[in-house]
């Protein structure tokens, strides 16, 4: 028998394909600096974030929709990139920076007093002046870029294979990536980590040698960069889950011991989606900060994973669209009710302000969505394309944990 | 304090009645101009003079450090707001103009320590303990021996304590070394902080270079290149000493360059090829050729220099019989201390494990009994917290509104777990991961709400006047009475706890729906009802803790986030199912904790790092915790 081109069996991957390519047309055709300025720079940037956070989502889906591991610490490996990035953009500008003043010195600089000048520079601020080793790499850029996606790549190699390994699972498993990605805040927060601790990587958004670019530009390129990273990866994600590699790993998250007793070597099937879910995230991440301009140890809190976690549930799990819906709806949502422009709520005898009253409104709808529409925005589609799940009959009677009584035999 | 005494002595010693003084006449009228002028340096004398002329020169003292003294006409008057006396004769002064006298600190300090040394003989019992307790602070070889010359102390807890400050002051001031020793030895083994603190300066090295061995006591000979004494260290002494030429620093090099340039060169260098530094070493030696530049110290010399020289550790203190004894004393004074200090730091780790107990326990049975993570554990807490602040806002009195605000937030927590698992949990049940995210969605919504409603600034939940302060043992070991309060409350749960458990029906029930819910159901039991009841449970002893933590933290709508992490932990380390469990996991998490942090006190974020990391490796050998649930409850 012969397979379908993805494209057949995967009508979706068209579809978000297109609309990609004709909103960054649109937004690039109503930019500042290509087109008609009506939408100004700073909704570009907003854009362009919103993107990278639908590229983290997908990654987020492939773990938890199809892998079934709710990974609350993705947004480590979003930051690990971002902070990777980071590094050279801030040695680099710095240098450069640095350079130029030293240049009015009666006796030219050494390579060792540039360097120690740009350390001075970076990391006055945390008292001290060395470079750390962790930025032994940061003049290359070549180098920063392999490790956007090598040190976000290994630690989820290493905690993957640590959690994995000794079978832990379900809460367990959440509850220690939430642990994990808390550990790495905690670290960054030190000064004597080696990343300015509380103060983060800043000035992300000049890019070496570009000064002559101004912002409009690169806020419509960083749009374009974005959307292509987020096609490519939809595509691979795509192809991932529609072959018999996806079959698996859709089984092993209904019945990891079922699969594990066919002879699936269940680990390394995780290890492999986890530590590629990571890679991407982290390239993702890469992509927004130079955007965001800033970062610093806050961003790898665990509360950002667990919301990433809620823009998927939102969105839909199982669904590689679904979960960027959710991630572009919920968060641009958010930033327009908690921004304050979002006109207050008249009620009698009392006024709802939405940067108030937004969280409680998230929390609840979200409550609302588990409880009522498990597969998210992604069921509308589902339902529009006629997928029903099965009606499933004989499944076990008798009561199973904390079964309700009065319904024991309806099932 | 010493003001204060100041003051109090003005005030009662203004009130004597006048009496002429011819002592204290004649003094201040041989030393008018010294009064006038003092210097640090030879005031003491004419202070000791006055003083010894009786109360009112004592009188003129004090008015003198207080700045309250005043010239006028050629005599000496006391200000007292408006009204001044004569300094000498008592009488008031009508509208004297005085220059008021503006003695240096350093004068008034001579002056308030024989204030002092007088103060001792004072029949007050209060101004007695005062005097100790100044010289005590700041004590000097005058109070010395002011305090041995000074009459037998009659109540017998000031006599200890002079009897303790005299032998501190006799190791620091005293000119006999026998004395010294004697008194050291006397005292050695104590470890308080005014004891240590009179043997460090005994103790107090300094380092020198020789080339032969100096008259002095000497702690012992450095060898350079050892740990403690690295190279560098020992070539910056002997620069310190002008034994040989400092070494040429970059900056200095550069500076010196920089001086020199001529027609884009520097010794015949051009400027553009000075970002090589072996280019500016070759610029260098040629203006040194050229004796522009001082001659910096070679290698060579450097290595003849260290060679030749031997490099020592001095005491300050000249007498090595003195200095032998307090280290002999210190080394005990610091076995002891070690001890003490991990006394204190299992102290520290007892309070601190009964907080993550009292705040896990809630989580560890509801997941024990449903498998379900609470994320709004944490904001139950929270609850608890905000219940005790607004009770404290209703009942003025601190301890009734306490005891009010205890069953008042299990009650209201209570509440909130019995709505959130009818409302929500059940409707999830077999779907623990997705319980999880929904607990987060009522999480987010009630941490905004108790922001809504009681603000971004932390909320003050104040303890009970009975509750504060501390029990403390000596310098070392101390714990504050909060921190006892809760590990009695955080014991009396775990009774409470084994009691339901083990002795009631709900007990039974939940325990039997924990092992096997299906076998349960068959029984009679009514899981949802069980699955309820513990729920609420759970909660309400969060919301118990809540109030607990809100005594010593500030109330914020963050408070729960703070804890939350640390109870999953302790769940997770302890094991699901088992009260000894969450007991084991608290206490490993408190010690560890407190122990990691004991290493690096001022970086408690890597305390929390490492903890955390040791979780993740623990978890490895034992990832059902360390009391595993058996059976066949474990393999859900």
């Amino acid at each position: 028998m012969t397979r379908q081109p993805l494209i057949l069996r995967n009508p979706s991957v068209l579809v978000v394909l297109a609309l990609l390519a004709v909103f960054t047309l649109a937004v690039t055709l109503l930019s500042q600096a290509y087109g008609s300025g009506v939408v100004p720079t700073s909704t570009v940037k907003i854009l362009g974030k919103t993107l990278c956070l639908a590229l983290a989502a997908l990654a987020m889906d492939l773990v938890w929709g199809y892998l079934g591991i709710l990974s609350l610490g993705q947004m480590a490996f979003f930051a690990l990139g971002g902070y990777m990035i980071g590094q050279w953009l801030m040695y680099a500008r710095t240098e450069a920076i640095v350079a130029a003043a030293m240049a009015g010195n009666p006796i030219p600089p050494t390579a060792q007093e540039l360097r120690e000048a740009v350390a001075n520079q970076i990391f006055g601020v945390v008292g001290s002046s060395e470079l750390p080793l962790a930025w032994a790499f940061a003049h290359s850029l070549t180098a920063q870029l392999v490790l956007v996606v090598a040190v976000p790549g290994l630690l989820a190699l290493a905690f993957g294979w640590l959690a994995f390994r000794s079978r832990v699972n379900g809460v367990y498993l959440s509850i220690l990536t939430q642990a994990m990605t808390l550990a790495l805040a905690l670290w960054l927060f030190q000064n004597d980590s080696g990343f300015r601790g509380n103060n983060g990587l800043s000035g992300l958004q000049n890019i070496p040698g570009l000064d002559g670019v101004p912002q409009a530009t690169l806020s419509v390129w960083f749009l374009w960069a974005s959307a292509a990273a987020l096609a490519l990866c939809y595509v691979l994600a795509a192809w991932l889950v529609s072959g018999k590699f996806g079959s698996v790993i859709r089984a092993i998250r209904d019945d990891e011991t079922r699969v594990r007793f066919l002879g699936y070597p269940v680990e390394g099937f995780k290890l492999v989606v986890f530590t590629l879910a990571a890679m991407i995230t982290a390239v993702a991440g890469a992509l927004y900060y130079p955007q965001a301009g800033i970062i610093n140890p806050a961003e790898l809190m665990p509360i950002a994973s667990i919301y990433l976690a809620v823009w998927v549930a939102i969105g839909g799990r199982g669904r590689l669209y679904g979960a960027m819906i959710g991630a572009i709806a919920v968060s641009l949502l958010s930033s327009w009710f908690t921004g304050g422009r979002a006109p207050d709520l008249p009620l009698p005898g009392y006024t709802v302000k939405w940067v108030d009253w937004w969280q409680v409104a998230l929390g609840l709808s979200f409550v609302l969505v588990t409880l009522f529409a498990p597969k998210g925005i992604a069921g509308i589609f589902d339902r529009l394309a006629g997928v029903l799940p099965p009606r499933r009959h004989g499944r076990d009677l008798g009561p199973g944990q904390g079964a309700l009584q009065e319904k024991e035999a309806k099932a | 304090m010493t003001c204060r005494l100041i003051a109090l002595l003005l005030t009662l010693l203004l009130a004597l009645p006048a009496a002429a003084n011819p002592a204290l006449e004649a003094v201040v009228a041989d030393n008018l101009d010294q009064i006038e002028k003092p210097s640090r340096r030879t005031v003491g004398p004419l202070v000791a003079e006055i003083a010894a002329t009786g109360p009112e020169g004592l009188a003129l003292l004090s008015a003198w450090a207080g700045r309250a003294l005043g010239l006028a006409g050629g005599r000496l008057v006391i200000v007292d707001g408006d009204g001044a006396t004569d300094a000498v004769t008592g009488q008031p002064v009508a509208d004297a103009e005085p220059r008021m006298l503006r003695p240096n600190s350093g004068v008034r300090g001579v002056i308030e320590s024989a204030l002092v040394a007088g103060e001792i003989a004072s029949p007050d019992r209060a101004r007695r303990a005062a005097a100790l307790a100044s010289i005590a602070r700041d004590g000097t070889a005058a109070h010395l021996a002011a305090l041995r010359s000074a009459a037998p102390e009659a109540d017998p807890v000031l006599a200890a304590r002079r009897d303790r400050i005299e032998r501190l002051l006799t190791i620091r001031f005293d000119t006999d070394p026998a004395a010294r020793v004697a008194a050291i030895q006397l005292m050695a083994g104590d470890v308080g902080l005014d004891f240590r603190a009179a043997l460090n300066p005994l103790l107090a090295t300094r380092r020198l270079a020789a080339a032969e061995e100096p008259q002095a006591n000497i702690a012992r000979e450095l060898r350079p290149g050892s740990d403690d004494f690295p190279r560098e260290a020992a070539v910056a002494l002997l620069t310190a000493e002008g034994l040989i030429q400092p070494r040429l620093t970059p900056a200095d090099q550069r500076a010196a360059l920089a001086a020199h340039v001529a027609q884009g060169r520097v010794g015949g260098v051009p400027v553009a090829e000075l970002s090589d530094p072996q280019a500016r070493d070759r610029a260098y030696e040629a203006l040194e050729a050229a004796g522009a530049v001082p001659p910096a110290a070679t290698e060579s010399e450097t290595e003849a220099a260290l060679a030749g020289t031997r490099f020592f550790e001095v005491y300050a203190e000249a007498d090595p019989d003195v200095t032998d004894a307090a280290r002999a004393a210190q080394r005990g004074a610091e076995w002891r201390l070690a001890a003490m200090s991990g006394i204190d730091l299992g102290l520290d780790a007892l309070s601190l494990a009964s907080i993550y107990f009292l705040a896990a326990i809630g989580l560890a049975i509801t997941f024990g009994v449903m498998r379900v993570i609470n994320m709004a554990h944490g904001e139950f807490i929270m609850m608890g917290a905000y219940t005790g602040y607004v009770t404290q806002t209703m009942i003025a009195d601190r301890t009734l509104s306490l005891v009010v605000a205890l069953p008042l937030a299990f009650a209201v927590t209570f509440a909130a777990g019995v709505a959130l698992y009818r409302l929500v949990i059940r409707h999830l049940a077999h779907r623990p991961l997705e319980t999880l995210l929904a607990t987060f969605g009522v999480s987010i919504a009630l941490q905004q709400l108790a922001k809504n409603i009681f603000g971004t600034q932390a909320r003050p939940l104040t303890a009970p006047a009975w509750l504060e302060g501390a029990i403390t043992v000596n310098d070392v070991i101390s714990i504050s009475s909060i921190r006892v309060a809760i590990l009695v409350l955080a014991v009396l749960f775990l009774g409470l706890f084994l009691f339901i458990m083990k002795r009631t029906r709900l007990g039974l029930e939940v325990r039997a729906v924990t092992q096997n819910p299906g076998m349960a159901a068959s029984m009679g039991i009514n899981p949802d009802r069980i699955a309820m009841m513990t729920f609420g449970l759970g909660s309400g002893i969060a919301g118990i803790a809540g109030v607990a933590i809100g005594l010593f933290a500030q109330v914020t709508s963050e408070l729960g986030q703070q804890y939350i992490v640390q109870s999953f932990m302790t769940v997770v380390v302890g094991g699901v199912g088992n009260i000894w469990g969450t007991l084991a996991g608290a206490g490993l998490i408190g010690v560890l904790s407190k122990v990691i942090e004991s290493f690096n006190p001022s970086n408690t974020l890597a305390a929390q790092t490492f903890m955390i990391l040791f979780i993740v490796i623990f978890i490895q050998f034992r990832p059902r915790g360390i009391i595993p649930q058996r059976g066949r409850a474990a393999e859900a």
